[in-house]
């Protein structure tokens, strides 16, 4: 890459593109990200979000452009990359069938934790959520809120870098919304770089920064103070609104 | 036009509904409000009628929900959770295969489903499951349309899609409504709430409040301040120190402080956060809104 | 330890799984009892009808020792031609003897033939029935004289083979109508369940059940495609029979078409039924190939015969619909016979699809639990 990176910015994107035949999902983005930042990345269903996702976390070659995720490249080496994330969707978080403590112990394995540093570190996450005496139930027992949080502390359970989180907190209840939202900060504050999607458009409000992007493109970014001041609205949901209207 | 009593639902060791009980007049759009979990699907389709209750009654248009179940079908539209239409049929061919289920034909209804699907009108040979989560949505809300249901059920419409196509389907609703359908809407989304006319907050099978929008905001009985200040962690943490506070939550830029006694006023609480170190705390009297009310109950149960 | 953590990870899936667990423990043990008993090349109790122009004491011999034998059962003594043509025509027979008049005395002069004429419907089994006859004939030949008392002449006994239905020993005789069987059974019953179970977990059967759509009129709809398909297959398949592999079909066209239209029905609601009682398209699918596909393949005759199973697996070959199809279709196609000779087993698989028929409506839930 010719551009050099400070330390401190954990991603870039540079003109980062994604095409599928004759369609552009993700047309020339670019971006930075600091460490310990959280970064909120918005946008309509269809609007590019989920495939520019899946060219940081390295599932996916982009056409065009550059990108770095925690000083790896996404062309060359998406196998650093994904020891060095955590990732976490709505769609899929934990095994079901499997009970909190085996998919602590699932998770920490592949991630290359030893055995001590599992069980420790297993013991300390379901003491901070309060959860200690389910960890003998599986998993597809718990209510949805347990479920997320859960998830989401599996996420970071191997320290990474950088956190990717995919419209987590769906369908949850609100309490619950703003007791994941204290994790998130707590990562934030320990150093974890949070880059997290959301419909919530009070979550956005909860960022440092965001980007929302509109047809593949990323139509504005900054903090939620400056986005609101710019177009004039007087939440994140306005401002959304205001800019996802002007899609094609 | 429907009238909800007392309705149990278990399944297994689960009590997904517990003394539900409710009223719809006819023409209302309601709402039914809550998170995953907290019985919307499994009420809905109790009244549907794909399901049982294990005990209590519930009629729609006269008809009880147990009894005169193919009279009912006759009569209902139903949008489940799912996008369930046939992704590999196009457009035309969904509309025109559920209306032929219900004995009439597109044509037929074409002016009541128009505001509706003319924005599908130019897509109409395009395969649904290539369409947009939001242009789904608007499809599936054709179909169930097109055979002039007395009575609507949709299940989480707007759930998955952006805030700009649930916009747009509140919009559809509202014109829908004003033809007279009855309309029983469930999401999650607590800023829908004010959409209604009025609305039932339902939290693990048990209904927290039953009456219009304005009115259950009007029930909150503390008073409620909206905080905006520098310093994230630090100012929640402060505020929650603070002797009066009964619940302190965030929400989007700001956070709600609903205090516990009734005399606390602004500038007290101003200069609690002056005192430590909140410079330019912008503190004011708010009104409730519906997600400060369900959290409030939430936390009695 | 990374790859550890996933494999035991797998293990977990597999043991919590009961259904994965069943497939791989019950169904290694279901097949090989099955194989182990349904696979025989011997065949015991060969049916056998003869016809003695001469009785003497030679032929009674003769005849005594394929009694004795275990492989043979002799089923009726003919006293004329057609007698026997009936005993083949109406499958009551796998094999006949034949001894022409003045066997003894031909014998004591030099040679005296016997006629062994053998259903080749299925050549494999006429190797095999052959096989057994020449051993008894030539066993005879060493001690029986003896025991007889009769002179022994130069030639000995001289067997004639005759292979009735399918003179030149085509496999194809055996394996098409068992085929047309397998590939309706595929098409309907497989295909149906899985069609049916679709449209639940998608999403939609919801709407079509909140609907004025009778039960009725969501599974024949369901089911009339691969109805029309089925009667496509079974067309092609036949053509294909008659002009690829030189096939017969001796019997009325109309009537084997009949009893696939039949066959057909019968193999419909069986996979309603499974749907019915599937949650999942997976269920479905498990269920059709292993509770359906397997046996009509093992226990139905397709390939080995019922009558070389031991009796329990006779027992329950009775409840597979495709062994009573193939008895219909082999009679129609390969022996040339009529409705006279195939109604027992035409009203059975009639009974048994009104049955699932029967079944498979009234289960079909009306809602969603």
């Amino acid at each position: 890459m010719n551009v050099s990176i400070e330390p401190s910015v954990r991603i870039t994107a540079r003109g980062l593109t994604r095409r599928f035949g004759d369609f552009t999902a993700v047309d020339a983005i670019s971006f930075d990200v600091a460490q310990g930042e959280i970064f909120g990345f918005l946008g309509a269903n269809g609007a590019g979000k989920t495939t520019a996702i899946r060219m940081l976390t390295g599932l996916l070659t982009p056409t065009a452009g550059e990108a770095s995720v925690a000083g790896f490249d996404v062309y060359t080496e998406t196998d650093r990359i994904k020891r060095n994330i955590g990732y976490m969707s709505q769609r899929f978080s934990l095994y079901e069938d499997l009970t909190v403590r085996e998919n602590i112990a699932f998770y920490g394995g592949i991630y290359g934790l030893s055995g001590t540093a599992i069980s420790d570190r297993s013991a300390a996450l379901l003491d901070r959520l309060g959860l200690g005496h389910v960890g003998g139930h599986r998993i597809g027992s718990l209510p949805l809120g347990w479920k997320q949080k859960l998830a989401f502390s599996v996420a970071v359970l191997h320290d990474p870098r950088i956190v990717f989180l995919d419209e987590p907190t769906g369908g949850v209840d609100p309490i619950t919304r703003r007791q994941f939202w204290d994790l998130i900060y707590d990562a934030a504050d320990a150093g974890v770089t949070v880059f997290v999607t959301t419909h919530y458009m009070d979550e956005a409000e909860y960022c440092d920064r965001v980007s929302v992007m509109v047809d593949g493109r990323i139509e504005a970014i900054g903090t939620p103070a400056e986005l609101k001041d710019r177009w004039g609205g007087a939440s994140m949901d306005e401002v959304f609104v205001l800019l996802a209207r002007g899609a094609a | 036009m429907v009238a909800i009593e007392n309705i149990h639902k278990t399944f297994g060791l689960t009590t997904a509904l517990s003394g539900v009980r409710f009223e719809v007049a006819e023409g209302e759009l309601f709402g039914l409000i809550g998170p995953d979990g907290a019985g919307k699907t499994t009420l809905f389709r109790i009244l549907v009628t794909l399901l049982v209750p294990d005990r209590g009654t519930a009629t729609v248009d006269d008809l009880d929900v147990v009894r005169d179940v193919r009279a009912l079908r006759r009569r209902l539209g139903y949008m489940p959770g799912r996008f369930s239409l046939y992704p590999d049929l196009t457009v035309e061919e969904n509309l025109t295969f559920f209306a032929s289920v219900f004995g009439t034909t597109a044509a037929a209804n074409y002016d009541w489903i128009r505001p509706i699907y003319e924005q599908l009108e130019p897509f109409r040979h395009r395969r649904a499951g290539a369409l947009s989560g939001g242009m789904k949505q608007k499809l599936a809300l054709s179909c169930a349309l097109v055979h002039r249901p007395r009575v609507l059920v949709l299940d989480e419409p707007t759930t998955g899609v952006d805030a700009v196509s649930r916009a747009e389907f509140w919009e559809n609703l509202a014109v829908m409504k004003d033809s007279g359908v009855t309309i029983l809407v469930s999401t999650p989304y607590m800023d829908e709430a004010r959409r209604c006319d009025r609305v039932a907050l339902l939290q693990n099978g048990s209904i927290l409040e039953v009456d219009r929008p304005a009115e259950i905001e009007r029930r909150f009985e503390r008073r409620l301040f909206g905080i905006r200040a520098r310093g994230r962690r630090a100012l929640l943490e402060a505020l929650r120190e603070h002797p009066q506070a009964h619940s302190v939550f965030r929400f989007g830029d700001s956070i709600h402080f609903a205090a516990a006694g009734a005399d606390l006023r602004p500038e007290l609480l101003g200069t609690y956060l002056e005192e430590r170190g909140f410079h330019e705390a912008d503190v004011a009297l708010i009104e409730p809104g519906i997600e400060d009310v369900f959290m409030e109950r939430m936390q009695r149960v | 330890m990374t790859f550890l953590a996933f494999v035991r990870k797998e293990f977990y899936h597999i043991m919590r799984d009961r259904r994965t667990l069943a497939v791989l423990f019950g169904m290694p043990a279901i097949m090989m009892a099955l194989f182990g008993f349904a696979i025989r090349n011997e065949i015991d109790g060969v049916r056998l009808v003869v016809l003695d122009a001469s009785h003497d004491a030679a032929t009674s011999s003769v005849v005594d020792r394929l009694r004795a034998s275990r492989y043979f059962e002799v089923v009726a003594f003919a006293s004329e031609r057609s007698d026997v043509e009936a005993a083949f025509r109406a499958g009551r027979a796998l094999e006949a003897i034949a001894f022409a008049p003045g066997f003894e005395e031909k014998l004591a002069m030099g040679s005296a033939s016997v006629q062994v004429i053998t259903d080749a419907t299925n050549p494999n089994t006429a190797s095999t029935v052959l096989a057994y006859t020449t051993a008894v004939l030539q066993d005879f030949q060493r001690e029986g004289f003896r025991e007889a008392g009769t002179a022994r002449g130069p030639g000995g006994i001289v067997p004639e083979f005759r292979m009735r239905y399918n003179a030149e020993l085509k496999s194809a005789y055996l394996f098409v109508p068992g085929l047309m069987a397998l590939i309706l059974m595929l098409v309907c019953a497989l295909m149906t369940s899985i069609t049916i179970t679709r449209e639940r977990e998608t999403g939609t059967m919801e709407v079509l059940l909140v609907s004025p759509l009778h039960p009725v009129q969501i599974i024949a709809g369901k089911v009339m495609p691969y109805m029309a398909l089925s009667v496509v297959n079974v067309a092609t398949i036949l053509i294909l029979a008659v002009t690829v592999f030189a096939v017969p079909i001796r019997g009325s066209v109309a009537l084997l078409l009949g009893e696939c239209l039949l066959f057909i029905v019968c193999a419909l609601s069986l996979g309603i039924l499974i749907s019915s009682r599937s949650g999942s398209m997976q269920t479905a699918t498990m269920v059709a190939l292993a509770g359906l596909l397997m046996p009509t393949v093992l226990l139905s005759g397709f390939i080995f015969p019922i009558a070389s199973m031991p009796e329990p697996l006779q027992f329950v070959s009775h409840a597979i619909p495709a062994k009573w199809f193939l008895i219909v279709v082999r009679g129609i196609m390969i022996r040339g016979v009529g409705i006279e000779f195939v109604w027992f087993e035409t009203l059975v698989l009639a009974g048994m699809t009104a049955l699932f028929l029967g079944v498979a409506v009234r289960s079909f839930n009306i809602r969603l639990e």
